[in-house]
């Protein structure tokens, strides 16, 4: 105990952590299948069915990272927790009817009589816009401290657009690097389109956040902090560069370089990812409440501490055996 | 209407419908193990094919159940945030741990089992047909550890409002939790082993006489017949932990509004709340008496012992207790009935396809037996514990959100409406699914199945 002083300190800060990081893998995870439910309306009836092959094993556990951010929250921040919740109330609602429309229309779109399947694939497609637009509002509002006016509205409903199109792009790095022939190439071209989307977004945020925040605005361009910081813009630069050139260039004859879009694209994410936590911390409610003020009783967060070490470790081994287990291109999937 | 009204219905809308897959996935999910093992076991394609026909079915229930709850998990926030700052030191862990050893390990290796019959070996994916059903038979410990804590809640102190856990062994292992785990347990074993009966029936009513039927209804009616018997051992025990720690929630299962011996068990009757006494009795004499306290005389609490001074009510309502209480029990009375007949029936004539049709027809509407009797426990237990949200610590008022009934009510359509579309989808799609099943559909030969979307069709 004695070893990290005051339990006050280093476990909310843990949990921070914590959260922060089943935010980052939920992001990047049912980012990529959300984003392949954003680009269904694109493709044609046969590609429809590669494209839920590609994700159909992984979508639930991706999901779940979700539930553990929110429960970590709950857990570890509870008054953050319910200010943060009852905030965005509208927002949650249209994102869990969004994701109840999406996660049912795996089952039922093959298990319903045929002619039911086009609705579920609408209801699949619209789920998983819902659930995007909603996730990219929130995103937005938190960013502007959670306060409602117009100007922070129109800054939501950007973010909403702009997180939807990241979340599509990702989705179209997944589908390059999961499927081959005509439905790859199309991907190719999804992905050529929304990377503009994506630095646009990045963008807006970026200029954005300072300029409502004079506390991060601070935090960004002090010195030294700004030319610690400054290798992050740099790398995201340096990597859409790399993206938009391989995009140019894929697909490839021996399907090298396949995985490049989506590894480069995840990369991205956690850039994007550590600068927004820089900005935020030590705030769990923006410029409101700081994670130490909002922690739970220490012997609590002990308590679900031990446990985490356990198994954590375990989540990630049996989730990485799962993707080992259907790795491949998703049409190699079969019964042999 | 008022946001704290709101709240409830939609809470309430939401559990009830959340409940519903969980019930299934909880016991289906063993069922599957046990059809995998006979399989490995005799060889014989009839248990492979009862695995392929329930494995769909829980797919899909397990995705119903999935996204109702995280539904749920979002509105202790939105609709409930006192609950969490109030008892967030002891629910937290709780539901931490539900998340982490349960939710992950069901989703991957649903993932598993679902898809990856030929891409792992057998043994794995039996394995991966353990740890699902191990997943959710984890999650509804976690979920009812919790859920009888808020009964009767353990291990703990008071500092300015907020509970302080003291002792987590006082706080799992709680009063009420044992009896509530099982009786759960129980339940969500009968309601698959009535869907499973049922579904199976309808299929030899139209005329399916493949093996797998028969063992799939067999195994249905076996499972149902051998778990009633034991469900009534444990309700009643678990009746009467209720009546040590709740007391006012037995009385108004029983309508009983005066503390008195001699207290007759209600057959029917109407609660009148205002006039504080029940109209059109019929009662069993000393039937409440002897089942409570095993004596005719025996003196059972009465409501009226929760009025204080200035009128202020701490008992439940007493009417939906009341009423739901005995559709439970009469659920229960059904499903024992209907299960040692047929079971005493399929011995003598020597096999399920020479059940008397009329019986067979009985079994297709109970096939959600088990959700009736569920729904109707559920409400009496938690309607009983009203208008506390955990008992003696906080009460539902105090938690709820101070949001704009409006928006409250608007997202409460909302939900009402994609739960009835689901659940309608949901139910057509069992007879469906039984229809293709029983018409050969089902079994599509293994090479078919090259050139096509393999996940799709596998997960068809």
């Amino acid at each position: 105990m004695e070893l990290f002083g005051d339990p006050g300190t280093w476990l909310p800060l843990t949990f921070a952590a914590l959260m922060g990081l089943s935010i980052l893998i939920y992001v990047v995870l049912d980012g990529f299948d959300l984003g392949v439910g954003v680009l269904f309306p694109f493709a044609e009836e046969a590609e429809k069915d590669r494209m839920i092959a590609s994700i159909g094993p992984f979508w639930d556990a991706n999901e779940t990272w979700l539930v553990l951010a929110i429960g970590i929250l709950l857990v570890a921040f509870p008054t953050a927790h319910g200010a943060i919740l009852t905030a965005l109330y509208l927002p949650v609602a249209v994102m869990l009817i969004g994701l109840i429309l999406r996660g049912v229309a795996f089952e039922f779109r093959v298990k319903a009589p045929a002619p039911w399947k086009d609705s579920w694939n609408r209801a699949f497609f619209a789920g998983s816009l819902m659930t995007s637009l909603s996730q990219g509002y929130m995103l937005g509002l938190y960013i502007m401290g959670l306060q409602v006016t117009w100007f922070t509205l129109g800054f939501a409903a950007i973010t909403a657009v702009f997180l939807t199109v990241a979340y599509s792009f990702i989705g179209a790095t997944w589908l390059i690097l999961k499927t081959d022939k005509a439905l790859q190439r199309k991907a190719v071209g999804w992905a050529k389109g929304g990377i503009w989307g994506v630095v646009l977004g990045l963008g807006a945020v970026s200029v954005a956040s300072p300029f409502v925040s004079p506390r991060i605005f601070d935090k960004w361009f002090s010195v030294p902090e700004i030319f610690l910081l400054a290798p992050l813009p740099l790398i995201s630069a340096a990597l859409v560069a790399l993206l938009a050139y391989a995009l140019r260039h894929l697909p490839t004859k021996d399907d090298g370089w396949a995985w490049f879009p989506f590894v480069a694209t995840i990369t991205l994410f956690v850039l994007g990812f550590f600068g927004m936590a820089y900005s935020f911390y030590p705030y769990v409610v923006p410029e409101q409440l700081t994670i130490y003020e909002a922690a739970s009783a220490p012997e609590s967060l002990f308590i679900i501490l031990i446990g985490t070490l356990f198994v954590l470790p375990m989540i990630m081994g049996y989730t990485v055996l799962s993707y080992v287990i259907f790795r491949g291109k998703a049409t190699l999937l079969s019964y042999e | 209407m008022d946001t704290l009204l709101l709240s409830r219905i939609q809470f309430g809308a939401n559990i009830s419908f959340h409940i519903l897959f969980p019930t299934i996935t909880i016991a289906l999910g063993w069922v599957l193990l046990f059809f995998k093992l006979r399989w490995q076991a005799t060889g014989a394609a009839k248990w492979m094919d009862a695995y392929r026909f329930w494995v769909k079915v829980f797919a899909l229930s397990f995705a119903m159940g999935v996204v109702s709850g995280i539904t749920m998990s979002f509105q202790f926030g939105t609709n409930w945030p006192g609950f969490m700052e109030s008892v967030g030191n002891i629910a937290g862990p709780l539901l931490a741990y539900e998340v982490m050893t349960a939710f992950f390990l069901e989703a991957v290796f649903l993932g598993i089992m679902l898809f990856g019959m030929s891409r792992v070996p057998s043994w794995l994916h039996t394995l991966s047909t353990f740890l699902v059903a191990f997943g959710t038979t984890m999650s509804a410990f976690w979920i009812l550890v919790l859920n009888s804590w808020m009964h009767t809640p353990a291990g703990f102190e008071m500092r300015d409002g907020v509970a302080f856990a003291t002792d987590w062994w006082a706080i799992i292992f709680n009063p009420s939790m044992p009896y509530r785990l099982v009786h759960m347990l129980l339940a969500s074993g009968l309601t698959v082993a009535f869907l499973i009966a049922g579904l199976s029936a309808f299929r030899l009513l139209i005329g399916d006489r493949s093996d797998a039927v028969r063992a799939t209804l067999r195994t249905g009616l076996v499972m149902g017949a051998l778990l009633i018997p034991v469900q009534i051992v444990a309700g009643d025990f678990h009746g009467l932990n209720t009546l040590e720690h709740q007391p006012q929630k037995v009385a108004a299962m029983e309508g009983n509004w005066e503390t008195r011996g001699n207290v007759p068990l209600l057959l029917f009757a109407l609660p009148d709340e205002e006039a504080r006494e029940n109209r059109f009795e019929i009662g069993i004499p000393n039937g409440a008496s002897l089942i409570l306290k095993h004596k005719a005389d025996g003196v059972v609490p009465g409501l009226n012992d929760f009025v204080a001074e200035d009128g202020s009510v701490t008992h439940p309502p007493v009417a939906p207790v009341f009423f739901s209480f005995r559709i439970m029990v009469g659920t229960g009375m059904a499903m024992l009935l209907l299960s040692w007949a047929a079971v005493a029936l399929m011995w003598r004539r020597g096999g399920v396809q020479h059940l008397p049709k009329p019986l067979l027809l009985a079994l297709v509407p109970m096939a959600f037996s088990g959700w009736v009797a569920t729904l109707a426990g559920w409400y009496t237990t938690e309607i009983g514990r009203q208008p506390w949200l955990v008992q003696g610590v906080l009460t539902t008022e105090q938690a709820v959100a101070a949001v704009p009934a409006p928006m409250v009510l608007t997202t409460l359509i909302a939900y009402l409406a994609i739960y009835a579309l689901l659940l309608f989808a949901y139910v057509s799609v069992l007879f469906y699914l039984a229809r293709k099943a029983a018409r050969g559909e089902d079994i599509a030969p293994r090479t078919a199945l090259s050139g096509q979307a393999p996940v799709a069709v596998a997960a068809e």
